[in-house]
């Protein structure tokens, strides 16, 4: 069971059963939404982004504990941080849970998010993890950038 | 009560004797692919070791060694499934392909816009989206046969949803996600009444129950060999006589023709016209000692010895808390899919993985239900005649160690 241990961490499957910022943002700047139709996971991803920074972020969806624990680890740590700077961690989180050799500076830059490196053990969950991070730089990329209030 | 010998069976395949992370092989994904008994495997290497040439045509003495075994194959299914004759047997790529084909050559030219494809609710996709394709290049309509809670088909509205309009009705006879066994027969029946014809979707069947397309009345039959015991790649289509001579081709190749010029071509007899290209002789060999080694310890058998399993399974499941069936039709082929009250599937498989236990979760390729029971996926235990019922208690065990471990 240590693998297992080693995936489910408590940390994940606090998040799984608690995540936080879990809502719509009602002011937003970017939304995008993520689906892994392997397992039918599903998320939306709403970004208030002002003067190139994340001011506010938050997901909604089903999935698996994860990509749900992932997406909600995902909000807390970006909030506050820059554009600029979330796709570097994009890159720094994809080499840490495809197994990737990662430099001490950037691990220790991920904080929290280094318990997912139990996920490269098992390669069919690397898509779960992942899912909130490309749907991220989906709603990065995407054109519309104008705000949008529901 | 005739007790059928499990462990004779499992010393037929190989693969059940090794271990997964430490752990004994557990396998319960049958409903995805079933393994190979080593008669199988021992089949393609003699076809390969002494007897393989191209089939059909050649005149030395492998190749006619190679037609018989081929055509021998051909004869075996036809046999199994009980088809009037030979030429009603095509052999295809697997299920997918045999209901592609119906739908490119048989059901496409009769269609004009406004016809209406019927299918189930509870279809495995590649008995939708081929119907779909040719829906759309035809301007013709799907209509369903919805779902009751249980995982039944509600047939009571069959009579109304078979309307003038219908020129074929496509179904399952067992369903891949919830277990449900059909009730073909009255299917076939009520839909003959309107002169309509029946493709049946054998490929969950196939392996669980004896088949007879004479008694079923059933126009057309598809199934795959890799759900049976034997290999990939290959699978048969049974069709009516009277359908093939009247269906234009499928693919155009060798072997499927008479003769050639660049002004015409007169295309060869069924079953071949159905056959373009060198086929999957190995597969098609491979198919019929998979087909062969299920005679030989009886449909029937099997049949009894898999509805114990899933009556154990069924109970031991049920007592677990939090969990729940879906699909709990009265008649049902050894499946269960089943949900944990506040745990992802895909979290389920991969903690049963650890254990060595093999099931699949997702959407098992039929969406529509999912959509029907408002979950995302399910996860699978699928179970054969070589799963035991010790097998059946560890898989319970598994579960309760997913809820130990993520409740």
């Amino acid at each position: 069971m240590s693998e297992l241990r080693e995936l489910y961490q408590e940390v994940i499957l606090d998040h799984n059963k608690n995540p936080r910022n879990f809502m719509k943002l009602k002011v937003h700047s970017h939304h995008a939404n993520g689906h892994n139709p392997l397992c039918g996971d599903k998320l939306e991803l709403y970004l208030d982004v002002v003067d190139g920074v994340i001011k506010d972020i938050s997901f909604v969806g089903s999935g698996c504990a994860i990509s749900t624990s992932s997406a909600s680890l995902m909000t807390q740590f970006l909030k506050g941080k820059t554009v600029d700077e979330s796709r570097h961690y994009f890159e720094s989180f994809h080499d840490l849970v495809t197994g990737k050799a990662l430099s001490e500076e950037k691990l220790e830059q991920l904080g929290k998010l280094a318990v997912f490196a139990g996920v490269q053990e098992f390669p069919a969950r690397i898509k779960c993890a992942s899912l909130s991070w490309h749907t991220l730089m989906n709603a990065l990329d995407s054109k519309d950038e104008t705000a949008a209030t529901e | 009560m005739p007790v059928f010998d499990v462990n004779k069976v499992r010393s037929d395949f190989p693969i059940l004797g090794t271990h997964v992370h430490g752990k004994p092989l557990i396998y319960a994904d049958n409903a995805a692919s079933t393994q190979k008994p080593q008669q199988v495997m021992d089949s393609i290497s003699d076809l390969y070791s002494n007897h393989y040439a191209n089939i059909h045509r050649g005149v030395h003495y492998l190749s006619q060694k190679s037609t018989a075994l081929y055509e021998g194959a051909r004869e075996t299914v036809k046999n199994f499934i009980h088809a009037k004759k030979i030429e009603e047997i095509i052999f295809v790529r697997g299920t997918t392909e045999g209901i592609n084909l119906i739908a490119s050559s048989y059901l496409e030219p009769l269609l004009k816009a406004g016809d209406e494809i019927l299918l189930s609710e509870m279809e495995h996709h590649s008995n939708i989206i081929p119907w779909q394709l040719t829906a759309e290049r035809t301007g013709a309509i799907l209509t369903i046969i919805p779902l009751l809670e249980n995982g039944e088909l509600n047939l009571s509205v069959l009579p109304t949803l078979l309307s003038s309009r219908v020129r074929l009705v496509a179904v399952t006879q067992m369903s891949n996600s919830l277990g449900t066994l059909n009730d073909i027969s009255r299917i076939i029946e009520l839909a003959h009444q309107q002169s309509i014809p029946v493709l049946i979707d054998g490929a969950q069947s196939i392996a669980h129950m004896a088949i007879d397309v004479q008694k079923l009345d059933c126009d057309f039959f598809v199934f795959s060999g890799h759900k049976i015991y034997g290999p990939t790649g290959i699978g048969a289509l049974y069709a009516k006589e009277k359908h093939l001579l009247n269906m234009r081709p499928y693919q155009g190749g060798g072997d499927m023709i008479l003769s050639v010029s660049f002004e015409k071509t007169e295309y060869n007899d069924i079953p071949y016209k159905f056959e373009a290209g060198t086929p999957n002789i190995e597969g098609a060999i491979g198919m019929a000692t998979a087909l062969d080694y299920v005679s030989d310890l009886t449909i029937e058998a099997i049949a009894e010895y898999e509805q114990e399993l899933l009556a154990y399974a069924t109970k031991i499941f049920t007592a677990i808390e939090g969990l729940h069936i879906i699909g709990t039709a009265p008649h049902k082929g050894s499946i269960i899919s089943f949900v944990l009250d506040g745990i992802h599937p895909h979290d389920v498989g991969t903690v049963m993985d650890m254990e060595g236990v093999a099931v699949r979760t997702g959407h098992h390729c039929t969406q529509p239900v999912m959509e029907h029971y408002h979950i995302p996926a399910t996860t699978r235990v699928s179970l054969s005649f070589y799963n035991t019922f010790e097998e059946i208690d560890d898989i319970a065990k598994a579960i309760t160690k997913v809820k130990e471990l993520m409740g």
